[in-house]
Parts: C-alpha cells; sequence; structure tokens
C-alpha cells in the first residue's frame, strides 16, 4: 500500500537501505545511461587526474538514494520532486566488497497542497556524500 | 577562462528527439536496482495504469546528458570541458515517463556565477512529449574548476 498523507507526520523515518555498489554495478550503470566517463571504470585515468580510486558516478548514487523514497512510494507518479548536490565522490575498489552506500530519509515538511518535502541523507563510510538530497512527493 | 556572462538566457532548441525503449527501461532498472514490477513488467505496468512500463525517475539523467552537452558545446560560452564537473541535479516532474514515449528536450542556460574561482553554470532541459506536453525539468549545475584550483 502506498503511504497515505493521513498516516504520515514530520520526523515520519522511511525504512533505511544500505546498497553495495561495486565495479560491475559501474559498468552496468555506464551502459543504462550512456555516461561513459573514464573516471567511473578505468583506475589508471582516475588515480592520474587526483583521484583516489574509480569513483560512482554521482548520478548512480543520486539513482539509488532516490529508491529508499520511490520503494516507500511504490507509484513513481507520487514523485513531484528531486534533487541532489554531489559533495563527495563514493570511492568504489576493486574487490568483490565494492563500497556501501547507506541512505536514510525523512519527512520534513507538510504542505496544504498535499505535497511532502522528504530529506534524504546517503553516506559511505560514516562521510555524507550528497548534500541538500530532498525530495517533494504527493501523497493520496 | 571565465565564461560569457552574455549567455545568460540563450535556448537551444531540441538537437533530435529521444525514443524511450522498452528494453532501456528495463536495462536501467536493472542498472540501479529497482525491484517494482511496474519498472520490468509490462503487465503490471498497465494493471498500474500505465501505457507501458515506467521508468525510475532518474532515467531522465539520459535527457539531462544531452541537453547539458548541446551547451557545452556552445563555443561562444567558452566552458572548459576537460575541467567540468556535475555539482547538482534536480528533476521536477509532471509526469512518470514511461516506454513509447518520445522526448525532446529544450535546453536554456539559467544562471552563469563565479565562486572561488570556480565558475558555475545552472543548465535547464524541458523534457516534452512531440506533441508539446511538459514530461520533466531539469537543472544542472556545471562546475568548471579554474585553473589556480590546480596549483
Amino acid at each position: 500500500m502506498s503511504p497515505r498523507l493521513a498516516d504520515v507526520e514530520v520526523g515520519h523515518e522511511l525504512p533505511t537501505q544500505t546498497f553495495r555498489v561495486t565495479r560491475a554495478d559501474l559498468i552496468r550503470y555506464a551502459g543504462a545511461s550512456g555516461d561513459f566517463n573514464v573516471i567511473h571504470w578505468n583506475q589508471r585515468i582516475a588515480t592520474e587526474v587526483g583521484l583516489p580510486d574509480v569513483i560512482a558516478h554521482g548520478m548512480l548514487t543520486m539513482a539509488l538514494a532516490a529508491r529508499v523514497v520511490t520503494d516507500w512510494l511504490e507509484d513513481p507518479a507520487a514523485l513531484v520532486e528531486y534533487g541532489v548536490r554531489f559533495t563527495r565522490p563514493v570511492v568504489v575498489p576493486d574487490d568483490d566488497a565494492g563500497a556501501l552506500l547507506q541512505v536514510s530519509a525523512k519527512v520534513t515538511a507538510l504542505a496544504e497542497d498535499g505535497t511532502a518535502q522528504i530529506a534524504v541523507t546517503a553516506s559511505c563510510e560514516g562521510a555524507t556524500v550528497l548534500g541538500r538530497a530532498q525530495a517533494v512527493v504527493r501523497l493520496a | 577562462m571565465a565564461l560569457n556572462p552574455d549567455c545568460v538566457g540563450r535556448t537551444y532548441a531540441p538537437a533530435g528527439s529521444y525514443l524511450v525503449g522498452r528494453e532501456k527501461v528495463r536495462l536501467f532498472a536493472l542498472a540501479i536496482g529497482v525491484e517494482s514490477p511496474i519498472f520490468r513488467d509490462l503487465e503490471a505496468a498497465r494493471a498500474s495504469g500505465y501505457a507501458d512500463l515506467v521508468a525510475p525517475p532518474t532515467l531522465a539523467v539520459i535527457l539531462a546528458l544531452q541537453s547539458s552537452r548541446v551547451v557545452v558545446r556552445d563555443p561562444e560560452l567558452g566552458l572548459d570541458y576537460s575541467r567540468v564537473v556535475h555539482g547538482e541535479q534536480r528533476f521536477a516532474y509532471a509526469r512518470p515517463i514511461v516506454a513509447g514515449d518520445e522526448l525532446v528536450v529544450t535546453t536554456s542556460i539559467e544562471s552563469i556565477r563565479t565562486a572561488a574561482g570556480n565558475d558555475m553554470i545552472t543548465t535547464r532541459g524541458d523534457i516534452a512529449s512531440l506533441d508539446g506536453e511538459p514530461v520533466v525539468t531539469t537543472w544542472s549545475l556545471l562546475v568548471a574548476r579554474g585553473a589556480e584550483a590546480d596549483a
């Protein structure tokens, strides 16, 4: 069941999720999104330009963080707005463990037009990787 | 290296259309791991009232990337793409994108500013169907690192 406006209050926390991101995930996302920037798959180039290692696409981090909201909503038509600031890269080592992205979200405001504002927090190894990550959703 | 401030307000007509394929939607859903069947299963999408598979909301990035490419290639803007990083991204949805949509993006430059030696440009892409129905609006903040930032 999709969440209903009447059942949600400010401070309501959405189910937290943890996503594992491996090099294979970056390759898959590059193909799906068409973003083939080499820093997302080539360690040699990534370190040459001053990065610690290959980093995840910011848009992949944004997409995974969105899942916490859209999995809760069920109907994607309820998502009105979603935006993030890319503040810190998610470094993805060349191993099977990859990087772990932890995402939580909570309702920060309810508007009279039936929309709710949700603040999303995404972190990797204890440091936040997205800033001002916010969604606006319309609940029935 | 400063960007040309006269480019603020400049608008770029769509450079062709983008047809959202059903298998592209499945591939994108797989890549970000969304599990709801409306992104993967045609019957489930139709049972939920959609004409075809529903695209995960951030699939709009494909059109956002197309849109910002149009801007960075404008020679009059003076943007050095090798120094550009994606600073912010925002989407506003009129409705979900579904497989079979044929979409066009009209791009504009909303703002250009400089902070701490970096040039920042906000581009806006208005994504619409071929008959002009608004679908998604996308804003991208591109940051061109200043040469002195390397020192």
